[in-house]
């Protein structure tokens, strides 16, 4: 004896963007909040420490918020010019910046004013960081030069002057205190090492470079200029392991995510896109209002705050988890109500006997059960189901059709009901899934109907709405006949091998042509 | 044609329609017994098995009733003209009572004495037909005369549903059209009752079955409108009364009264059993699905069991409460069967249609389902004129990896079409579906294969669709990159193909894949399999090909085809040219996919015959002829899981796979140099009972050992001996009494087990000393010069039993004396050659 079969409900896989989980994971920001800035905001670091305050810098000053705070908790103003790159020392405790006019300032955080000037660069200073032993700043400007300073006594160790062009990108490695890369507008990017005297790699990458990017291994680097992120093996000395050409403009910033496991570059297309740092294939995108300059993801991808050109800094904090919150609130039944037997340990001799599962039948599916069709059809025709499942509706009717009830399921019923019915075929009848079905209920109906049309005026409304729907699907059914025919020339005109593609368009372009005797 | 000594002959081995009366059960519920075609059978109710097939009527059988003298015997009767009293028990043949004419009912009743009533048809008149009684008497002999009849009733209905003995044989109902009629045999009383057909206004009143109640005088009669009507007080010809029960929506094929009469069930065309208690119209109960619909039930002696036959071959036993037990079923009848005969690879089982809407898989072996695959997925509604989505295309990939299958659904406008490909899992060993395709084809699709690449096969396999919208389509496995995608792999559309906007109607794929050949009406296209270029065409005018095949092994380079204008032609595909043709009107062309013989069956003046031939050669190999009265729709080769010595070298293209045949009667036929007897295992034979103990596997298991054991004992008798005398060695006792926790380590007693087990040299027999004494003395002259530890090979062989028996110590030691035996043998006698 086999067991009652549910309706098949046939579902079209979705075109367009699929459903991923990462899809999932990065559409969990909240709505984003937006905080104007001074000027274009070309820099933004978070601290390595919590609370996650981050430093922005935009125009002259350097902005710190705290977490969830939309007013800056502290400013850095000691500029005269436009600061640069503010960015935070390991520890949290101390923050470097260059600017303008050459000079290369070191803030404590809780203080006010610089509590290092480094002067040697006599161009502005675009990059500044901290190498990884904490003791020692690199930098970069536009007098070509990199630089690196020591802390403790605010003098210039070594410089480089191996670029060419402006120097305007830089990175420290993570696990070499003295490794550190810079990318300049000269297409190239250069790994220094403190120890020597010159540059140990040069990577050409083609387009003025305007952000780089070692990953925590210190094995890859990501150089970003151009429309192009290109990732580069740093170990093989700097061979080329994937070029990506997502953006339509330049790619101005570059940022990893938490776990390692994703990319994000943000261009002046006003997008950032997310990569997959195992595939390499864009998983996911944002869109924002202006061209972005700077981005920063928070540890735990807890916020992600953009900066535009504008001045506009768009920050997005991640929802709470919904699921532990409500279960929480329920109130739990007693403990060993539920545990009972569940803990139990089967022995090695005992026999398991598993429940037979009991499937909940839906409740259309329970009429169709008893053969109660017109009843399965109104249960179908709740709005619940007909406007957000019309699937389910249009497979229910046409079980209706194969047992060979529809008919009798659509008779009988008052003006408020067929208005319903009628509405939905109006609207539903043009989409190419259901048309099949629909054409043929919209028969059966107007057959049916026909002697009390005029009688009602909502009725005929609809009657009339339908008929137009129908009416509009066949010419834009003719116009799909004839850009096909023109298509079918243009190919026909090509090489005399197209044949095969020539059908295979044929084929696969929908023909259909709605009849009706209306 | 010369039929050569051994010649094959057809086996029937399933299918066809084979229940055509109900099923009766042992008086101790335990057996189920069957009419089967020419057979009765008898299933074990507990195990679903076929215990005992009885066989000796030469024609249908027509009814079986349990002798109610002797519970352990069993009547038959037969189209033949025979009633046969069996005992089922053994399988043996008792007595055969020949009436002789047609037999198409058989009742047995308890009151009379010693006769039984046989429906036969009026001598003179066609279609009419009557009851008569039949005196069995009790001479001596197999074979005996039964010609003393006496007619009980005149114009009855031929079906032995239409016919049912009241209260304890009190009277006889009887149904025929709208006519019900009852005889009392005290009283000699005739009375004859009608349905006002015309007030009803339809002709469906009429009766299609009748049952009594078992201890009071009612009767109850299913109508072809679905109605039950209960018939009382019947003795009046004017003040009879009836009620109506009403459920059934279409024709109430049978009836059945419980043992006491509280309970009536009835089934139908639904393929619901309706319980109705009390015989009220309020009070019913429900089995719905069972399947199919229900052509028979019968109930065992003592109400605890039901059994329904059904249109589809199956059998259904149910409880008394209602709950579906056991299903016997062999090959499924499906209503049509459109898959044709395609074997699994994996399971060597043929796959066709079964239920509707499902896929069975028939295992051949034990002529059981092996399973059923739903394919469908909708519930099917079991109403007469609905057109539902059913099964059209099966097919295989080479390893049965994938399953691909079409389904649709004839409507007046366009047909509803889907493709669904099916891919085998090996954890749940079943066929998971992968892709599913909506209207593949804009119309009906002809034909489907998978590109049998053999040993290559399995990374990129193509199937191939052909449609009658004048396309053939080329599906690949696409896979998708995304990681974190559901599903790695899926199907979809590489190429469409079409040539002059002709229908395509077959194709298949060449042994290596490397061509398809399509075939559109009247022309065969052959493509590259890998550019999907056309490379040539054949043409045979007139007349549409019906089927298409390319040669293998040796003959690869040939593409057989046959047209329905009566012409089975071979292409060399080397040349591009015919290489022969004959006038043959082929309907089933069939390839072996183990060698180079092609079958093609052919259908002249109403019978079929078989022709085997090789693609080289236009001369066939083996030609049978009438081969069977039926109409052939199709075939299989199913190869044999090892190959057959048939000792003629005519029979070589049965070697390494076996003909099966399915006619349009849906029974299953097959080639076989054995009889039908000797194809059942000796297993199944096995069966028999013994004692009343109820069969199980574990019994029959434990019976087997038990067998064997003895067997061995007489063989090996003294070795039996022995091992008796070593369970009270000290060693095995010492282990065996003392209290675990005392034991020392298990490494440490397990030398001394198995010295213990050893037999020492001092406990050789004197018996087997004297054995060697003798051999010693009877040396022979070849090896004379040697010592006398020498003995003749013929003497080891003489006394195999030592050698059979188990103990390796005494294996080794026998091998090691021949050793010794060898190397002081001195071979320096044969240099004197």
């Amino acid at each position: 004896m086999a067991l009652y079969k549910p309706v098949v409900v046939q579902t079209c896989p979705r075109l367009g963007e699929r459903i991923t989980q990462d899809t999932v994971y990065w559409e969990g920001y909240k709505a984003p909040i937006q905080i104007k800035e001074f000027g274009a905001v070309n820099k933004i670091d978070f601290s390595p420490v919590p609370p996650r305050n981050y430093a922005v810098t935009a125009s002259s000053r350097i902005h710190i918020y705290g977490r969830y705070s939309h007013e800056p908790i502290k400013t850095f103003s000691r500029f005269k010019d436009a600061a640069y790159c503010g960015t935070y020392r390991d520890d949290g405790n101390l923050l470097v910046a260059g600017s303008d006019e050459g000079i290369i300032r070191l803030f404590d955080i809780s203080g006010k004013a610089p509590l290092r000037q480094f002067d040697g660069h006599t161009k502005p200073v675009h990059v500044a960081g901290f190498l990884s032993d904490k003791y020692r700043i690199f930098s970069g400007g536009d007098d070509y030069s990199s630089k690196l300073w020591d802390i403790p006594s605010g003098t210039e160790i070594v410089s480089y002057r191996e670029h060419t062009d402006y120097v305007r990108c830089g990175c420290a490695s993570k696990v070499n205190a003295d490794v550190f890369v810079t990318g300049s507008y000269d297409h190239t990017v250069k790994l220094f090492d403190a120890r020597t005297k010159s540059s140990i790699i040069t990577i050409e990458h083609g387009q003025p470079v305007e952000s780089v990017l070692l990953f925590p291994s210190g094995g890859l680097l990501v150089s970003a200029g151009g429309r192009y992120v290109k990732v580069w093996d740093v170990l093989k000395g700097g061979q080329l392991l994937v070029s990506l050409k997502n953006h339509h403009k330049t790619v101005t910033c570059l940022c990893l995510n938490s776990s390692g496991q994703r990319l994000l570059s943000g261009s002046l297309d006003r997008h950032v896109k997310i990569y997959s740092t195992t595939s390499y294939k864009v998983v996911h995108s944002f869109s924002y209002a202006a061209p972005i300059l700077s981005l920063a993801l928070s540890p735990e991808d807890e916020t992600i705050v953009v900066g535009m050109t504008n001045g506009v800094l768009n920050i997005k904090h991640r929802k709470p988890e919904e699921g532990k919150e409500k279960s929480q609130k329920k109130r739990q039944p007693a403990y060993r109500t539920y545990m009972r037997g569940k803990t139990y340990m089967p022995k090695q001799e005992d026999f398991s006997v598993s429940k037979p599962v009991r499937r909940a039948l839906r409740k259309y599916d329970k009429l169709l059960k008893s053969f109660d069709s017109s009843k399965a059809l109104d249960a179908v025709l709740e709005p619940s189901i007909r406007l957000h499942t019309p699937e389910v509706t249009v497979a229910v009717m046409q079980e209706l059709h194969r047992r060979g009830t529809l008919r009798s399921a659509l008779a009988g019923r008052d003006e408020k009901q067929i208005n319903l019915l009628l509405t939905f075929v109006a609207r539903r009848v043009i989409e190419p899934r259901f048309t099949s079905i629909l054409v043929t209920v919209a028969d059966i109906i107007t057959d049916i109907y026909q002697p009390v049309l005029g009688q009602s005026a909502i009725v005929d409304r609809q009657f009339l709405r339908l008929q137009e729907a129908i009416g509009k699907e066949i010419d834009y059914q003719g116009e799909l006949l004839e850009v096909l025919g023109m298509m079918d020339t243009l190919f026909a005109s090509f090489a005399e091998k197209k044949v095969t593609s020539l059908e295979e368009t044929r084929s696969n372009s929908p023909t259909e042509i709605i009849e009706t005797d209306e | 044609m010369m039929v050569a000594p051994a010649a094959l002959r057809v086996v029937r081995c399933g299918g066809g329609t084979i229940h055509g009366v109900r099923a009766v059960f042992s008086a101790d519920s335990k057996y189920l017994l069957c009419a089967s075609g020419d057979f009765v059978k008898m299933y074990s109710v507990a195990t679903e098995e076929t215990l005992r097939l009885m066989g000796g009527h030469a024609d249908l059988v027509t009814g079986i009733q349990l002798n109610p003298r002797n519970h352990m015997q069993l009547y038959s009767s037969s189209l033949d003209g025979n009633i046969k009293l069996w005992d089922f028990m053994d399988g043996i043949p008792i007595k055969t009572f020949s009436v002789g004419s047609k037999l198409l009912a058989l009742y047995a009743l308890a009151s009379s004495e010693d006769s039984v009533f046989v429906v036969i048809p009026k001598s003179g008149e066609r279609d009419t037909f009557q009851l008569v009684s039949v005196k069995l008497t009790k001479t001596a002999g197999q074979d005996v005369e039964a010609k003393d009849l006496s007619v009980v009733l005149d114009g009855v209905g031929a079906s032995p549903k239409h016919i049912a003995f009241g209260r304890e044989g009190q009277y006889v109902a009887s149904v025929k059209e709208a006519n019900l009629q009852v005889y009392f045999f005290k009283q000699k009383q005739l009375n004859r009752f009608s349905v006002n057909t015309t007030k009803t206004k339809n002709r469906n009143s009429q009766f299609t079955c009748i049952a009594c109640h078992p201890t009071e005088d009612c009767i109850a009669t299913g109508h072809a409108d679905g109605k039950i009507r209960l018939w009382r007080n019947f003795y009046h010809k004017k003040e009879y009364t009836f009620s109506t029960l009403h459920w059934h929506h279409d024709i109430v094929m049978d009836l059945a009264y419980s043992v006491e009469g509280t309970s009536l069930l009835s089934g139908g065309v639904e393929s619901v059993l309706v319980l109705w208690h009390n015989e009220s119209d309020c009070r019913k109960d429900f089995l719905p699905r069972l399947g199919s619909p229900i052509e028979y039930i019968s109930m065992s002696s003592d109400g605890s069991l039901c059994c329904t036959l059904h249109k589809d071959n199956r059998i259904t036993i149910i409880n008394s409460n209602l709950r579906f037990s056991k299903s016997i079923q062999g090959l499924i009848k499906s209503i049509d069967v459109k898959t044709g005969l395609v074997v699994d690879p994996r399971t060597k089982a043929l796959v066709l249609n079964g239920e509707p809407g499902h896929l069975q898989f028939y295992s051949l072996q034990s002529d059981q389902q092996l399973f059923s695959l739903d394919i469908v997925q909708r519930q099917y509604i079991h109403q007469a004129g609905l057109k539902q989505a059913d099964l059209v295309k099966v097919a295989f990939s080479a390893r049965g990896k994938w399953l691909a299958t079409v389904e649709e659904r004839e409507e007046a406008t366009d047909p509803e079409l889907q493709l669904k490909l099916w891919f085998y899992d090996e954890e749940t060993q079943s066929f998971k579906l992968n892709t599913r395709v909506n209207t593949p084809h804009e119309d009906h699709i002809t034909d489907m294969c998978f590109r049998d690449m053999g040993e290559l096969e399995d990374d990129s396999p193509i199937l191939v669709t052909a449609g009658r919208d004048c396309v053939f389509k080329v599906w690949v496995i696409v896979e998708d990159t995304d990681p974190e995608a559901q599903q790695s792999v899926s199907w979809s559309c590489d190429f469409v193909g079409s040539y002059h906007n002709y229908q395509a109607t077959n194709c298949c794929f060449s042994e290596d894949g490397s061509l398809l050949a399509v075939s559109f009406e009247e022309i065969v296209t052959v493509w590259d399999s890998v550019t999907w270029e056309l490379k040539c065409t054949f043409c045979h005018p007139p007349g549409k090909i019906r089927s298409i095949c390319f040669g293998r092994l040796t003959c690869s380079k040939y593409l057989i085809g046959a047209t329905d204008h009566g012409f089975l032609c071979c292409w060399n595909l080397l040349t591009c040219a015919l290489e022969w043709s004959a006038h043959l009107n082929v309907l089933v062309l069939q390839p072996d996919p183990l060698s180079e013989h092609i079958a093609a069956v052919s259908w002249l003046s109403k019978e079929s015959s078989l022709f085997v031939f090789k693609p080289n050669e236009p001369r066939p190999v083996y030609i049978q002829r009438n081969l069977c009265k039926e109409k052939i729709l199709l075939a299989a080769f199913v190869p044999r899981d090892e190959p057959e010595m048939t000792g003629s070298e005519k029979y070589l293209w049965l070697r390494s796979s076996q003909l099966f045949f399915l006619t349009d009667t849906q029974e299953l036929l097959t080639l076989s140099a054995r009889s039908l007897e000797e194809r059942l295992t000796p297993s199944s034979k096995q069966l028999a009972i013994e004692e009343s103990l109820p069969v199980t596997p574990f019994s029959l298991l434990l019976g087997k050992h038990r067998h064997q054991q003895s067997q061995e004992d007489t063989d090996l008798g003294k070795l039996v001996v022995h091992n008796k005398h070593e369970q009270d060695s000290p060693a095995v006792k010492e282990l065996l009494h003392t209290p675990a926790h005392v034991l020392p380590s298990a490494s440490f007693l397990c030398p001394i087990f198995i010295n213990s087990l050893l037999i020492s040299k001092e406990n050789k027999s004197a018996e087997e000393v004297a054995d060697e004494v003798e051999m010693e003395s009877e040396k022979t002259d070849d090896d004379s010069d040697e010592e006398g530890d020498a003995t003749e090979m013929e003497q080891e062989d003489a006394t195999p039993m030592e050698l059979l028996g188990e103990m390796t110590c005494k294996l080794s030691k026998s091998q090691e004396r021949e050793l010794r035996k060898l190397r002081k043998m001195d071979y320096s006698w044969i240099s004197a050659f």
